[in-house]
């Protein structure tokens, strides 16, 4: 399953403080640091390519239905 | 006369058609203003009271089932708007209004409420800090219950849009007016049956009355009983309403809310790239501790040192042997010294010794042979004698046993 946003950062900061206390034969921490690094890309390519959606929730007799929600269109409803 | 020409009315029948004129319409759903006295909360539920004025009284009853949307209690002398339709209690005869709703009226009355039901759900704990809700880091997908029109829902997704792009759920919601109240409770009931992780629930600013939907005890416990956590941004930072009490984090304005609900995209690509560089500067130091630490493994092995470490055996070695020689040497001396000891000792039984004390030695020659018995000789034979200090050639002349003992 993929991480969320908020595990990848959590385990990247985790990553960045085991490698600050050492202590590490050279195999765990290459890698951690593989790992590390690995997450800081998808980090912020998951940054870089976040996308908005933004939608509609409508209600109508007792069901909900939810459509694009269009900016521009504000102000022209009700 | 009129009551030949109309006839008699029993008093029933009297009052049932005073109630036909009454109720047939003109005093249907009116509003009157006045002041509450006579005030009576029947264990039954309804609710007993006179409206008054300086000059007038008007009787009262407020139905349990109608009371139940009351926003505050009753209190005597307070000022209120009914509304109601009128109606006659048949039994006393008398008119009254059945009333439907309630509203404080004028601005003192209103804060009378407020702070009437403020200080309920106090004591009841619904602002209490173990109930509130602690809100997505990241939020996936944020609800939004406002107006349509207006800036607040232009101002939540601006903010939004330029911090950190999420995806949005605008749920049009009624806040303001008579059907505030309920449309409030339908949206967040609505977005609760989403996937919305977080709920924004904004208003812009205005009066107490223009905000009153969200003083409302129904709103208050909509907001309560959300499973997911609401950020409450009615009006602005100066108001405050039941629903900011309630709700999971007050925000001062709609953009405020905006800001709380997602993080800064640019301050979380600062602390990763952060945590980037303290990665690989934490790399570097890890790897360099391990590179001395195998360089001092190294010089443990290294050629120059190996050599030099041989060269310090083999002179060690060298120094073992010297030692030896002289071992031996010693150990040679102190035999030569023993053997020595022993030679004095020979020299006392040696034949020399005789010869000094005065004794010879007699050889027959050309043989040298020891002459030890008359026997070994024969006359005329030639004879060595050896002496103390020299030898004497001689010849046997004669000889004689003799018996020395």
């Amino acid at each position: 399953m993929e991480m969320s946003f908020e595990e990848a950062i959590l385990e990247l900061e985790s990553i960045v403080e085991k490698l600050e206390k050492g202590q590490l034969s050279l195999d765990e921490s290459l890698m951690l640091f593989e790992k590390g690094i690995k997450l800081v890309r998808e980090c912020n390519t998951k940054l870089k390519s976040a996308q908005q959606k933004v939608e509609q929730l409508i209600e109508e007799n007792g069901e909900l239905r939810t459509e694009p929600f269009e900016v521009e269109k504000e102000g022209k409803l009700e | 006369m009129v009551f030949e020409e109309k006839g008699i009315y029993t008093v029933h029948e009297f009052t049932l058609a005073v109630k036909g004129i009454l109720t047939s319409g003109q005093f249907n759903d009116v509003w009157v203003r006045g002041e509450i006295s006579n005030f009576t909360n029947h264990k039954s539920g309804h609710r007993y009271f006179t409206l008054k004025d300086k000059a007038s009284q008007l009787q009262c009853v407020m139905f349990k089932w109608y009371g139940n949307n009351l926003r505050f209690e009753l209190e005597h002398g307070m000022k209120v708007l009914v509304l109601g339709d009128l109606d006659v209690y048949e039994q006393k005869g008398v008119y009254q209004l059945k009333v439907r709703a309630i509203r404080p009226d004028g601005i003192g009355e209103l804060y009378k409420a407020y702070e009437q039901l403020k200080n309920k759900l106090a004591m009841e704990g619904l602002f209490s800090p173990e109930h509130k809700k602690s809100l997505p880091k990241f939020p996936k997908k944020i609800g939004i219950a406002t107006s349509p029109t207006g800036a607040v829902l232009h101002d939540i997704l601006t903010v939004i849009r330029r911090r950190y792009p999420v995806n949005l759920l605008f749920i049009p919601t009624i806040v303001q007016g008579e059907y505030a109240t309920q449309s409030i409770i339908n949206s967040i009931s609505a977005l609760n049956k989403t996937d919305v992780d977080l709920i924004i629930l904004g208003r812009g600013g205005g009066s107490i009355e223009d905000l009153w939907a969200f003083n409302e005890e129904l709103v208050a416990r909509a907001i309560f009983n959300s499973r997911i956590p609401i950020i409450s941004a009615v009006g602005h930072e100066t108001d405050y309403t039941i629903a900011d009490f309630v709700a999971d984090v007050r925000a001062p304005t709609p953009s405020a809310a905006a800001e709380i609900a997602v993080p800064d995209r640019t301050e979380i690509t600062n602390h990763i790239n952060r945590l980037g560089e303290r990665l690989i500067e934490n790399q570097r130091r890890n790897i360099n501790d391990i590179a001395s630490h195998i360089s001092e493994l190294e010089a443990g092995v290294e050629p120059r040192l190996f050599l030099e470490r041989l060269a310090d055996y083999m002179q060690y070695i060298d120094e073992m042997t010297q030692r030896q020689i002289l071992n031996v040497k010693r150990i040679l001396e102190a035999r030569e010294a023993v053997f020595n000891a022993h030679a004095g000792k020979l020299d006392a039984v040696s034949p020399l010794g005789t010869l000094l004390r005065g004794y010879s030695i007699t050889l027959k020659l050309p043989y040298k042979a020891l002459v030890r018995s008359v026997g070994d000789v024969e006359k005329n034979d030639e004879l060595e004698i050896i002496v103390n200090d020299g030898k004497i050639k001689s010849k046997v002349n004669d000889k004689e046993v003799c018996t020395w003992k």
